[in-house]
């Protein structure tokens, strides 16, 4: 292992580090205003979001609309696996279950 | 352990032993390690072709842990990219865990500075969805949310290192396996939905994400779309307590 590698990882490491780091440190300390509250309130919901659709209904490099995939056609019925049941582990087991026979199936 | 100014809720479950908060915590993993295996093991053969050591795999996945930043950092080498560039760029990829750990300050109140810097190193989508999730419900507290942390942390290096040994256990495309994070992030988002308002910032941040990620290149559609839709949630509650004040329609 080189000295250049190992200044790459500890450089992407600690740009990593430090903004799951900076907030804790800074918002567990203090009250924090009701806005603000509310605001991160709504970041899991948000986020989870912003992260699930591009994945489902975008593909490429750039990103372009593609709404033909079977992820985006198991999601429905994972979602409303997940919506019926609230059981994680439940969702996650239909869910690739489901993504499996899809793949058995290839759209023409 | 706490700062003792406020007496912190999460002591009630103090008397719970080590081993039964371990034993929760990996058990409330395992949805992670599932969704973690694959894609660490792709990582794994990924990285050993461009050259590196499964030592040198299990370093970067021990000192950055983040997926999609070590899967692109890997990319970037085989390129022949610089250190500065990749670096920048696990910056900006990894850049939306500050709104994550801002959000879960608000359940971290009693931790002292050394067990936040702890926590601070386990916050990854995964275990913050889960955690969130998990932090609403009476039995759960921070003790359980690092053995969760830890318990996803063992499975991404080793599953990258194991990856990185050439094995490719499970054949790509197996039992769905591909699929195993997607679902447990839509399971997630559907435990985050806790009414009108929720369902209006997960479909505004959605439709955001989606045009903002065609629009801006790289990965800040993510940061972008979310802080715009919280934003938006914060402004849509203000507008409809004020309604519902002034007997409005809402």
């Amino acid at each position: 292992m080189n000295v250049d590698y190992l200044l790459l990882v500890l450089g992407m490491g600690i740009v990593t580090y430090l903004p799951r780091w900076i907030p804790l440190i800074l918002l567990s300390r203090r009250p924090m205003p009701e806005w603000l509250r509310q605001w991160l309130d709504f970041i899991p919901v948000a986020v989870l979001s912003a992260l699930i659709l591009p994945a489902l209904v975008t593909t490429g490099e750039p990103r372009h609309l593609d709404v033909f995939q079977p992820a985006l056609l198991i999601s429905i019925p994972t979602f409303l696996f997940a919506w019926k049941t609230r059981s994680l582990a439940g969702t996650v087991t239909v869910g690739m279950a489901l993504f499996w026979i899809a793949g058995k199936f290839p759209v023409p | 352990m706490t700062s003792g100014e406020e007496p912190p809720r999460t002591q009630e479950r103090n008397t719970d032993g080590c081993s039964a908060i371990i034993r929760d915590g990996v058990a409330a993993a395992w949805p992670i390690c599932l969704g973690y295996a694959p894609i660490g093991l792709a990582f794994g053969v990924l990285a050993q072709k461009a050259g590196l050591t499964p030592a040198e795999i299990g370093l970067m996945s021990l000192l950055v842990f983040a997926g999609s930043a070590q899967f692109i950092a890997v990319s970037m080498l085989s390129g022949g990219a610089a250190a500065l560039p990749i670096i920048l760029t696990t910056f900006t990829i990894n850049l939306r865990h500050l709104l994550m750990s801002s959000s879960l300050a608000v359940h971290l109140k009693c931790l002292n500075a050394g067990w936040l810097t702890l926590y601070a190193y386990g916050v990854t989508d995964e275990s913050f969805a889960l955690n969130m999730t998990r932090f609403r419900e009476k039995t759960w507290d921070w003790r359980r949310a690092l053995a969760l942390n830890h318990t996803a942390n063992l499975a991404w290096i080793a599953s990258t290192v194991l990856g990185g040994y050439g094995g490719l256990f499970i054949p790509a495309g197996a039992f769905g396996i591909d699929y195993a994070l997607p679902a447990m992030f839509i399971c997630l988002l559907v435990l985050q939905i806790r009414g009108g308002l929720y369902v209006a910032v997960a479909l505004i941040a959605g439709l955001l994400a989606v045009a903002f990620s065609m629009l801006i290149p790289g990965n800040a559609y993510i940061v972008a779309a979310t802080a715009a839709a919280a934003t938006f949630g914060v402004f849509l509650k203000e507008w409809k307590g004020r309604a519902s004040e002034n007997g409005g329609v809402l």
